[in-house]
């Protein structure tokens, strides 16, 4: 047989089919027909994972934008310098000491003068919070000028009312029902209607730190705990697992013991986060004796926490450097200190600076290890240092998840959302750094 | 002994004295593999040397064994002697930094750092410590960029990134990186491969150039440039020094069936 004769037959006998005919096109109509029913697939995930996403958004936005708004009551005050400072001695501590309750009663009992009886006059007094009078003494202390004169002062309204205001509360239920008696509904829509309501931006809730008192509990001792432990974990975790993983990816010889490390290394990120809550117990307050419930222990044990992932994320930069970068550099003849600081590691550093803020965005999260180190308790100043009793903003949300007061439920989704904001705000940085450094070799 | 200096002179057509690289018996393996068998060779100064061969047959590994690039492969070992000068690199007393101070290499595959042209070719004199001051340092710039004929075509954008050149300047600033730190011995892994004919041209040219201050030792694929570039050529096959000498010899007179094998194109 002849080369061509064996060409000719061959494809007739051995191929039963070509790419032309009838029988291939059915063929490839149903292999672009998978390839849709593929894509859809893809699409319905990617749906179904942003409807849920928009869900909790939805939710919590509409929970918590209130959290971001608060109710004040205009009172006029009189400043009555029998009250404050009967003797006329100008005397800050005299002035400081005085019943400013007493004006603030006397103000309401002017504005609502019908009102006699006991019992409703103390849900009279109730509208305002009890900061008002810390309000005024703080005013008074400031302008002494002031005292013996009449003035027109905007409180905080009780938490009950803000929720009233807010809507939170229907005023159409059964008095049995709700918090606010229709006597103080009465008296809130009095107010409303001679402009002495208001909602205002409430500062509040981003400068002061936890309190009993919904309408003045804040989240900023949370968020201050919570940026005194980052610190503290980043200043740790980070030197100690960018040198482990420049050791292990750039100078460690690969035999069992690097082995041995790296599975550990890897196990040790999947550890849950609890129990690195109690391996901080036992070792940073119950052996090294740290203070408890500070920052500096939550630091500690989230920097356990944080390292493994870093190490990994920093390895996997290191790895993704391309050989031929070390190899002109050793050839050049830099040393192998001078090859991974002048090249390798600048190179990976885009990389490893994002696991890094992935591996912060997911500490500052954490809540469980922290509940095991005693910083779930209830702080109301604002920290100053690693040292001071904090709480973190993660276990502030699950302190006023907890907390029976309706105006809680719009405290925790504010600070869900303050949180959310940061995670966003560090995630969207650390995309940015990718962005920003991403090269081609 | 002089017997032995007497052959030696005659294979390679040079005096001892003029010799700057001599391997002995060098061996090489990964790990359980060996890639060089008792390689025997001597590599003469100031000349072209070109080592040609079949795909896999030990060329890499050979020149990686003169400036001991081979030590930073994971389960790569050398056995064997081999003399820079006359001294043994492979000995304790050799610091590595010093050895690829002196033997610059050019990879087969342009590697610029990713950084600034100017901070490409600056590196080397840097970390190195000669040069003092900025002013030493645009001299040696300037001077290897122009040796490596790139200097015109980059004056204007030293401050550009490396990687922004083309294939064939990219290859030429790797020349210019390795010739700031002024070695004696420059090895090239097939530095043409991936060039154009024109700027394969002007590597052989450059080379051409260099070899007056230069020991060259080069790989290469392509019989023609060997001819035309190298003094010296050496055949390596599955590993074996096969047979080295005068290009002109061994491109017209080889002893061995392997090379004449292989430079006819029989088999490679
Ligand atoms: N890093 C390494 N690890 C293991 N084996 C290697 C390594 N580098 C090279 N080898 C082996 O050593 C032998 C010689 O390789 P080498 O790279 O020196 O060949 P070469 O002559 O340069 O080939 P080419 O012309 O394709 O570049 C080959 O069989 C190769 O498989
Ligand atoms: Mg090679």
């Amino acid at each position: 047989m002849t080369d061509q004769a064996i060409n000719e037959s061959g494809s007739e006998s051995v191929r039963s089919s070509t790419v032309s005919d009838d029988a291939f096109r059915g063929r490839l109509k149903r292999r672009h027909a998978a390839d849709r029913r593929f894509r859809l697939i893809g699409l319905g995930a990617i749906l179904v994972a942003l409807t849920m996403l928009g869900i909790i958004l939805v939710s919590i936005v509409g929970k918590g934008y209130t959290a971001f708004v608060a109710t004040e009551i205009m009172l006029t005050v009189d400043l009555d310098r029998s009250v404050i400072d009967p003797k006329g001695t100008g005397d800050p501590a005299v002035i400081g000491a005085a019943s400013y309750g007493k004006l603030i009663r006397d103000a309401m009992m002017a504005a609502f003068p019908e009102v006699k009886e006991r019992r409703k006059l103390r849900s009279l007094f109730g509208l305002v919070s009890g900061e008002a009078s810390h309000e005024i003494r703080q005013y008074v202390l400031d302008n002494p000028d002031a005292i013996g004169t009449r003035q027109a002062f905007w409180f905080p309204a009780d938490d009950n009312i803000d929720m009233l205001v807010k809507g939170h509360i229907d005023r159409k239920s059964a008095e049995g029902d709700r918090k606010v008696s229709n006597d103080e509904i009465a008296w809130v829509e009095q107010l409303e209607a001679s402009g002495a309501v208001r909602t205002v931006f409430n500062s509040r809730f981003f400068s002061s730190g936890d309190s009993r008192e919904p309408e003045i509990a804040g989240v900023w001792g949370a968020v201050v705990g919570s940026f005194f432990m980052l610190v503290v974990t980043l200043l740790l975790s980070f030197p100690i697992a960018v040198m482990t993983a420049v050791y292990l990816e750039e100078f460690a010889p690969k035999n069992r013991w690097t082995d041995l490390i790296e599975v550990n290394i890897n196990n040790l990120a999947a550890v849950p986060s609890i129990v690195f809550g109690l391996l901080g117990l036992a070792v940073f307050l119950n052996v090294m004796h740290l203070p408890r419930s500070a920052p500096i222990v939550g630091g500690l044990t989230l920097a356990l926490m944080t390292l493994p992932t870093i190490v990994i994320a920093a390895r996997a930069a290191l790895g993704a450097v391309p050989p031929s970068i070390r190899q002109a550099a050793l050839g050049m003849g830099a040393s192998p200190m001078q090859t991974v600081l002048h090249h390798v590691l600048p190179l990976a550093m885009p990389g490893i600076l994002t696991g890094t803020i992935l591996g912060m965005a997911r500490a500052l999260g954490e809540t469980a290890p922290l509940l095991m180190i005693g910083m779930v308790a209830f702080i109301v100043d604002i920290p100053s240092g690693v040292m001071d009793p904090a709480t973190a903003l993660p276990v502030q949300i699950y302190l006023w998840a907890d907390s029976p007061e309706r105006a809680f439920v719009e405290k925790t989704s504010g600070a869900i959302m303050v949180l959310l904001g940061f995670l966003i705000f560090m995630n969207a940085i650390a995309v940015l750094l990718r962005k920003r450094f991403e090269r081609r070799w | 002994m002089s017997q032995a200096l007497a052959d030696r002179t005659a294979r390679t057509g040079v005096p001892d004295d003029d010799i700057a690289v001599s391997g002995r018996d060098i061996s090489v393996f990964y790990g359980e593999k060996q890639a060089l068998f008792d390689v025997d060779i001597d590599i003469p100064r100031q000349q072209v040397t070109s080592l040609i061969g079949p795909s896999g047959c030990g060329k890499s590994t050979f020149l990686r064994c003169i400036n001991r690039m081979n030590d930073t492969i994971p389960g790569c070992r050398v056995t064997g002697e081999l003399f820079l000068d006359g001294e043994d690199i492979n000995s304790p007393r050799i610091d590595v930094v010093q050895l690829r101070a002196r033997v610059g290499m050019v990879f087969q595959k342009p590697n610029p750092f990713p950084k600034s042209i100017y901070d490409n070719v600056a590196y080397g004199p840097r970390i190195h410590g000669l040069v003092k001051n900025r002013g030493e340092a645009d001299e040696i710039v300037e001077r290897s960029l122009e040796k490596a004929g790139l200097l015109k075509e980059v004056k204007d954008r030293l401050q550009e990134p490396g990687t922004g050149l083309s294939g064939g300047q990219q290859q030429r600033l790797c020349i210019a990186r390795a010739l700031a730190v002024g070695p004696e011995v420059l090895l090239m892994d097939e530095p043409c491969s991936a060039l154009d004919p024109i700027a394969t041209a002007r590597i052989e040219e450059l080379i051409e150039e260099l070899k007056a201050n230069y020991t060259i030792i080069i790989v290469t694929h392509s019989m023609q440039q060997a001819a035309r570039v190298s003094q010296k050529t050496a055949f390596f096959h599955l590993g074996q020094l096969v047979e080295a000498g005068l290009t002109e010899r061994i491109f017209t007179s080889p002893e061995d069936e392997r090379t004449q094998g292989y430079i006819t194109g029989r088999f490679g």
